[in-house]
């Protein structure tokens, strides 16, 4: 009987070493797949209907599975270098395939598929949301997402006009998608426009990524907005001076200015010598009424 | 009316990789069994004895024949409520308890509920498997299987119950209470039709036997008769140890104690032999005719003939 | 013949009961209710369509395993281990037989999906903080997943009345994997002529039928079921188990037992 006490600790170290060389093992491996290990399936099988099939009549799980893996390997919020935003696109059909009624991955896909920032393919999002469209003919919102395409990314006024209208015509459809159709035909361009698409979007989604990328781009509306203001100011001194202005306190001392202006992230603006006003520690999506 | 006739059941297989061997398990066979009857089935293994069990009960079909079980057809399902089975080495649901299987089997039988109440304790009871309680039977010894087994077999109140090779694998005190369970149906006045390779359980129990070898009846009738038959010889003791040397040819085992002769001969020659003795002045003390044994009539029987058609 | 009938169905039961297989699987599927709703929190607002998606194809799946585990050895377990003689030296007709094991493993699967709905219908209280008057509608999936299970039985006893146990659990499956194919089989046959023509129509229609009884992903977005597909679908299952049970029961008739 005493013999086997110490028989049973080895059996349960070599348990144990074996198991943390698995893990080990297994951590290796990963880093050697890296991050788009679970997205090679999209690179080998770019056919919805194909899974469809293979998923036996369980395609809602399967869309599932595969929106998680988009929101994984995308929706971190930061673009990577090796980000592969060529299989958003696929990755976002396959899952709309499996379930067309996963509205969600309509949304995001359109944000991130259009933006520069993202996948910069807002062609490929518009066709998206029309499949999206055309599987759930009473969303409204949807419009909204294609209108806003359009809009943004494409810079295609007439056509976001048409989608805010027909998408307000929906039994259901809040009255401001009138609004935004007729904005769209009078004050295309305009930041307040913009603005106000932006705030929509905020307020009308669930995803944090999507409210995240809202208020960035609310954010840089405001400074963008602000820059013009301070850089009208800066003319205003030069016209009265005749010359640049040193700093924001020369501007203060004039009386054109009330204090040290701060950007949306709570740091003062930049007053470099030419005279051109810009942000300490620039955010993304600013484009200082270069649009 | 007999119990069960059997006219002419046979069963014949076709074995090999193009079907075209034909065995045949059990020729056509003949036999007829009265109520009240205790009926031994004999034969080696394999003889065929549980195909013919198998084709009572309606676990394969004939190949040709038919039989009568009570005077009804013995494929009419009701017939079964009449009769209990005991297969070879049986296996029964071993997820369920004695009393279970017995309310199980008695409800497939068609007894009624409240007879169902009445009888299963009463029947542990008298199978000793009261004390197993609601004992699972996968935890069941051999010997207190066979006994459920006889148990389900008359839980029904059946009029004749139909035995495979009953005592297999039984120690003493197992085949003991089997036997004298058999002997309690026999008084009960249930037909009883068993099948065995032990001879000396036929010879207690069995009113006649029948025996089969390979698939052929080879030999039926009451047990005494089948035993006499074999009997050939007689135990023959005189007086007049002279008389030895003249019949010496007739006599085997002769031992001589003083004058007395005591040998053994062939019925045949019995009354050569008186005759000579009395020819010597011997005088004769008396003649016993020496009994054959059932085992004798089975291995004459099972041994040296060929079966007469194939 | 009904007290024989529900004799045999009730002690398939039972069995099933005791074969402790059934606990395992039941435990996962629960396991994986209480997981789900983790899966939700990966994208807000997905957290009833995930746990409406994994809960209800975990049902379903695991249903239909334990449809071919314990189907799959209700007939030929019995002729081997030779349980069958004493109970075919009864009254008993075959066919008595083989329709009792069926409602046995029939009832048996339809009191698991009542116990693994229980637990679904629980995680949908706990991650929807209250249910929702389209919870109640989540009941024609569950009842088509029923139907499903009475079918597959229906399949898995067929195969256990002629061969093994092996044999039976693969093409009982096979039939499953066809099975939810069999609506692409019927627009597969539009498209071809002739004597192919024929015989896909043909085996699209012999195979069962698991597509159209398969609408999770519908009601994981609450979009209601057609009245008249639940109807119609009762009435397949029905035919289809009956026939298929008819089947059996004409195989098992003239089956001599070793």
């Amino acid at each position: 009987m005493k013999c086997l006490r110490p028989k049973i600790v080895w059996q349960l170290l070599l348990l144990a070493i074996f198991l943390t060389g698995a893990i080990l093992a297994q951590r290796s491996v990963d880093r050697v797949r890296g991050r788009q290990a679970t997205l090679q399936d999209v690179l080998y099988i770019r056919s919805g209907t194909t899974l469809k099939r293979a998923s036996l009549g369980y395609s809602g799980l399967l869309a599932d599975i595969y929106w998680t893996r988009a929101i994984q390997y995308f929706g971190g919020g930061h673009a990577r270098n090796d980000t592969r935003f060529d299989l958003l696109y696929p990755l976002l059909d396959i899952t709309t395939d499996l379930d067309p009624h996963l509205i969600v991955a309509y949304e995001f896909g359109s944000i991130f598929l259009s933006q520069q920032s993202g996948a910069g393919q807002p062609d490929q999002a518009a066709a998206l949301v029309e499949k999206g469209i055309r599987e759930n003919p009473k969303n409204w919102h949807l419009y909204f997402t294609l209108g806003y395409i359009h809009y943004f990314d494409r810079k295609d006024y007439k056509a976001a006009e048409i989608a805010f209208q027909k998408g307000s015509e929906i039994p259901g459809a809040q009255p401001w998608m009138r609004t935004m159709a007729a904005s769209m035909a009078q004050h295309a361009g305009e930041p307040a426009v913009a603005a106000a698409i932006w705030r929509r979007i905020y307020e009308s989604t669930e995803d944090e990524t999507v409210r995240q990328n809202a208020v960035q781009h609310l954010q840089a509306l405001r400074v963008d907005e602000e820059t013009t203001e301070l850089q009208s100011r800066v003319d205003l001194y030069r016209q009265k001076t005749g010359q640049s202005p040193s700093g924001w306190q020369a501007l203060i001392q004039a009386g054109l200015l009330r204090g040290v202006p701060r950007d949306p992230t709570n740091k003062p603006y930049l007053l470099d010598p030419q005279g051109n006003v810009r942000m300490k520690d620039p955010i993304p999506f600013v484009t200082q009424g270069k649009r | 009316m007999p119990a069960v006739e059997i006219a002419g059941l046979t069963k014949s297989y076709t074995a090999g990789f193009f079907r075209q061997k034909r065995i045949v398990a059990l020729q056509p066979l003949q036999l007829a069994i009265e109520e009240g009857e205790t009926f031994g089935f004999l034969g080696p293994n394999g003889a065929g004895k549980t195909t013919t069990l198998k084709l009572l009960m309606g676990i394969v079909f004939p190949t040709a024949g038919s039989a009568k079980i009570l005077g009804r057809d013995f494929r009419d399902p009701d017939v079964r409520k009449e009769i209990g089975f005991l297969p070879e080495q049986p296996y029964f649901y071993d997820y369920l308890s004695a009393p279970e299987l017995l309310d199980y089997y008695a409800q497939l039988s068609g007894v009624s509920h409240a007879e169902r109440r009445k009888r299963i304790p009463r029947l542990l009871e008298q199978t000793g498997l009261a004390d197993a309680g609601r004992k699972q039977l996968r935890k069941f010894s051999k010997g207190m299987l066979q006994r459920v087994g006889i148990a389900q077999a008359i839980i029904h109140n059946p009029r004749v119950v139909f035995l495979d090779e009953p005592m297999s694998g039984l120690d003493p005190v197992g085949r003991r209470e089997i036997r004298e369970l058999i002997l309690s149906l026999k008084q009960d006045g249930k037909t009883v039709f068993f099948s065995t390779h032990i001879l000396s359980d036929a010879e207690a129990l069995c009113d006649r036997v029948a025996v089969i070898h390979k698939g052929v009846l080879r030999g039926i009738g009451v047990v005494e008769d089948l035993k006499s038959q074999t009997a050939d010889k007689s135990e023959i003791i005189w007086q007049g140890a002279q008389a030895l040397a003249t019949v010496s040819d007739k006599v085997s085992n002769s031992h001589v104690t003083g004058e007395v002769v005591r040998g053994v001969v062939d019925c045949a020659e019995l009354d050569q032999l008186l005759e000579k003795l009395r020819r010597e002045k011997a005088r004769l003390i008396s003649v016993t005719p020496l009994h054959g044994t059932l085992e004798d009539y089975f291995v004459a029987h099972t041994s040296e003939r060929e079966a007469v058609r194939q | 013949m009904i007290s024989r009938l529900s004799a045999v169905a009730f002690n398939t039961f039972r069995e099933a009961v005791r074969d402790r297989v059934l606990y395992n699987l039941i435990l996962f599927v629960l396991l994986l209710l209480a997981i789900a709703p983790l899966f939700g929190q990966i994208s807000i607002g997905l957290e009833r369509i995930i746990l409406i998606n994994v809960g209800l194809s975990a049902m379903s799946l695991f249903g239909i395993v334990i449809a071919i585990l314990v189907g799959i050895g209700l007939v030929s377990r019995e002729i081997d281990k030779k349980t069958l003689y004493t109970i075919l030296s009864r009254p008993v007709r075959r066919w008595e037989f083989i329709t009792g094991k069926y409602c046995g493993l029939v009832m048996t699967l339809t009191v698991n999906a009542v116990m693994m709905a229980t637990g679904f219908y629980l995680a949908l209280l706990i991650t929807g903080h209250g249910w929702k008057a389209a919870d109640a509608q989540l009941l024609i999936p569950i009842y088509f997943i029923i139907l499903q299970f009475f079918i597959m039985t229906a399949i898995t006893l067929l195969f256990s009345a002629f061969t093994t146990p092996v044999f039976s659990a693969i093409f009982a499956f096979s039939l499953f994997v066809i099975g939810t194919f069999s609506e692409d089989l019927r627009n597969f046959a539009a498209l071809t002529q002739g004597f192919t023509k024929w015989l896909v129509t043909a085996t699209s229609y012999l195979v069962p039928n698991f597509s159209s009884l398969n609408v999770i992903s519908q009601a994981a977005h609450d979009v209601p079921v057609d009245g008249r597909l639940v109807v119609f679908n009762t009435l397949y299952a029905l035919f289809y188990s009956i026939a298929a049970i008819s089947a059996a029961v004409v195989i098992f008739e003239r089956r001599n037992l070793k």
